[in-house]
């Protein structure tokens, strides 16, 4: 296992830095750069220009530059905004990250346990008005022009219901005297959640393993305890109106993501959970007297799971596209929103910092996604 | 003697193209029998139908009733409106858009863009993505290394994002878009489908039979391989079309194609002309939407039908 996981992580270094080349080139073949999008302004003459070319190393051949970015990147160096210039790029990058990874871990894991659950019994029930329905409803979030599924969101939860606000990170007005930074807050927000489902987790762990008549005791304490520990803290810091203020903007995105990798999912469940009820496993099951729901949950659903956890590799790249029209649409200042922005006015360093980041994301959910697989399916094993 | 020789030789000859068209006309029928069986493939069918004619009649309304100074999708203004954007009338069954153009108009001229768009992309992606797959099922080893390698990078890149770098990095109009996005798909996951089938394919015993009789390995590859690989390569073009429209209209509505028209460039001059969350002119927004998913859902819903005629495994009976 840890020989498998070292050999793919150098795999992976390997893959990130032709990755960074190809992007790297890209960017910098753009025609024109930072300094000429100056050139309309008559108050920098051309020596000017020139200097900033020369400051900014502009002027020198695009393969030396490529290798010192690459040299700096290693060491934790990723630059300075050519636009907001003295900004370092992992200053924005530390800023943008937790949100980006809120919204895309939320809302990949959420619409993975949803999808797999509604596919399951979707396969089950088949034929009818249930099977045409949710056909359809899977096909029209799975293929919906993303942009105008989030402006339907905002038109029905901010404008015609006016639950929730329409965009952005924070409501500022709320924020002018505030004690702290909303970075603090947002990251106090996400130590504490992790903390909540931590316990959560361990809780419905240990619920599998005690006797059966305690173990529905124990998973409503492992939902409560959390939740209410939660938000006692939340109560008690005096920082509940803020905190409130970020997740109730966080809402709107996240749902919009789920349901989007929502239609994916469930109509792979439902396709996978087909195939694998044609096993002769299936039947054998059934004809040794088990109730539909084992047949369906113990023996049927555990199969399928494979080919789902397969499309979900495959879907992670989609997903964090996905993420970045969201984010857009919502005004959501994540990493996509960073690297549209920082494309459009070649703003080198930003777009090759949010791209590179981009990269490692999908790089880390393909492995996860593959040291997973090794867990589902005994029969696969890395050595 | 020579009667009963000159009886079996008088046997009609049948030429050899009639004999493949014969089979081919009969598969067509069966496997359409099999299609048919699937409202859900036929629905998508039908809207691709619909707005294959939707298309079609644009020159010939312009030609006809529609004046093109008025009509025309990009240049056309109306003047006896007084304030645009305009609401739908008898006029303009869709309104018109805040730049005085109709939007019914708009609507149907990009359509075609579209379809020119969705399977220039697709062809481009089924002919890279068959050739690796041939290629390196057949051959294997390093030469299946290497490709595989190339594959896993490509489907690594985030989609969007790379459009988004290109499209600042030149000037993307619908050729380069369709090209880009035909070559990114076909050395990404629709090669490693194609591959494992061609793995399959290639342990067949007609694959060793053309070797015994002294096939080399291009003419395996080509007569062989290849045409075994169309179905699946053509199932997962309808898959390609879809992302292929809908890239499109996301780059398009972020405003970095150089497109003149399309459904996505509709939706971007109702945002930067500020209408977009303005939910009164909802026929600036709504119709342009709705065509795209409708199209895209359409490939959509066409590739899963046909999915269950090449892949019997998940077909009802």
């Amino acid at each position: 296992m840890w020989k498998f996981l070292g050999k793919r992580l150098l795999q992976m270094l390997v893959t990130l830095l032709l990755f960074q080349a190809v992007t790297y080139f890209l960017i910098d073949a753009q025609p024109g750069d930072i300094a000429d999008l100056l050139a309309m302004d008559p108050n920098i003459p051309p020596n000017e220009r020139a200097r900033l070319r020369a400051e900014l190393g502009l002027d020198r051949p695009p393969v030396e530059r490529f290798l010192t970015y690459i040299g700096n990147f290693y060491t934790g160096n990723l630059g300075v905004s050519f636009e907001e210039y003295p900004t370092k790029v992992i200053d924005i990058i530390k800023e943008r990250l937790p949100r980006t990874l809120v919204l895309f871990v939320t809302a990949s894991i959420v619409s993975f346990w949803t999808g797999f659950i509604t596919g399951k019994v979707l396969a089950w029930r088949r034929g009818g008005f249930i099977e045409y329905a949710s056909t359809i409803t899977g096909v029209t979030l799975y293929t919906v022009f993303t942009p105008w599924f989030a402006l339907m969101m905002i038109w029905l939860f901010a404008v015609k219901l006016d639950w929730l606000p329409a965009g952005k990170f924070l409501d500022p007005v709320e924020w002018l005297d505030a004690p702290i930074t909303a970075n603090l807050v947002f990251a106090r927000m996400i130590w504490t959640a992790l903390a909540g489902l931590v316990v959560m987790f361990a809780g419905f762990l240990l619920s599998n393993r005690v006797e059966r008549r305690y173990r529905t005791g124990l998973r409503l304490a492992s939902v409560l305890l959390p939740v209410g520990g939660v938000l006692l803290y939340w109560w008690d810091s005096g920082l509940a109106l803020y905190g409130w203020d970020i997740l109730s903007h966080l809402i709107l995105p996240v749902l919009t993501v789920t349901a989007i990798a929502y239609g994916g999912m469930m109509l792979l469940t439902r396709t996978s959970m087909l195939e694998t009820l044609r096993e002769d496993y299936i039947m054998t099951a059934r004809a040794k007297g088990l109730s539909e729901k084992v047949v369906r949950d113990k023996h049927a659903a555990r199969n399928a799971l494979l080919p789902v956890w397969t499309g979900l590799v495959f879907s992670i790249g989609g997903s964090i596209s996905g993420g970045i029209i969201t984010e857009t649409m919502f005004s959501w200042p994540g990493i996509g929103l960073a690297l549209l922005q920082a494309a459009q006015v070649a703003d080198i360093p930003v777009a090759m910092g949010a791209f590179t980041l981009l990269g490692v994301m999908t790089l880390v959910s393909h492995l996860v996604a593959d040291v997973g697989y090794a867990f589902l399916d005994p029969r696969i094993r890395y050595t | 003697m020579m009667t009963t020789d000159a009886k079996v030789t008088r046997v009609e000859y049948v030429p050899l193209w009639r004999v493949r068209l014969n089979l081919l006309l009969k598969s067509v029928r069966t496997n359409w029998a099999l299609f048919a069986e699937n409202p859900v493939g036929l629905v998508g069918l039908g809207v691709i139908i619909f707005f294959g004619l939707f298309a079609l009649a644009h020159p010939i309304l312009m030609n006809t009733v529609w004046e093109p100074r008025i009509y025309h999708p990009t240049m056309g203004y109306d003047m006896e409106i007084m304030a645009h954007p305009s609401g739908p009338s008898a006029r303009h069954l869709l309104g018109t858009d805040p730049l005085g153009r109709d939007v019914l108009s708009q609507l149907m001229y990009s359509t075609r863009y579209e379809f020119v768009l969705g399977l220039l992309s697709a062809i481009v992606t089924v002919l890279i993505a068959t050739t690796i797959g041939a290629v390196s099922a057949y051959y294997g080893g390093i030469v299946d290394t290497l490709l595989m390698r190339l594959v896993d990078l490509v489907i690594m890149v985030p989609f969007i994002p790379i459009l988004i770098v290109m499209s600042s990095l030149m000037e993307v109009g619908m050729l380069e878009l369709a090209l880009i996005i035909g070559v990114l798909s076909g050395f990404g996951g629709t090669s490693i489908v194609v591959k494992s089938q061609a793995l399959t394919v290639k342990v067949k015993p007609f694959i060793e039979a053309a070797r015994i009789a002294g096939g080399g390995d291009a003419h395996i590859i080509l007569k062989h391989l290849v045409p075994n690989l169309t179905p699946i390569a053509l199932l997962y073009m309808m898959f390609v079309v879809t992302g292929a429209i809908f890239s499109e209209a996301v780059l398009s509505f972020f405003g970095l194609t150089t497109i003149e028209m399309s459904w996505g460039l509709m939706i971007n001059v109702t945002q930067t002309q500020g209408y977009l969350m303005n939910f009164r002119t909802w026929y600036l927004l709504i119709p342009a939407s709705l065509a795209i998913t409708l199209l895209c859902a359409a490939f959509y819903l066409v590739g899963r039908a046909l999915d269950e005629v090449v892949n019997p495994r998940l077909r009802r009976r």
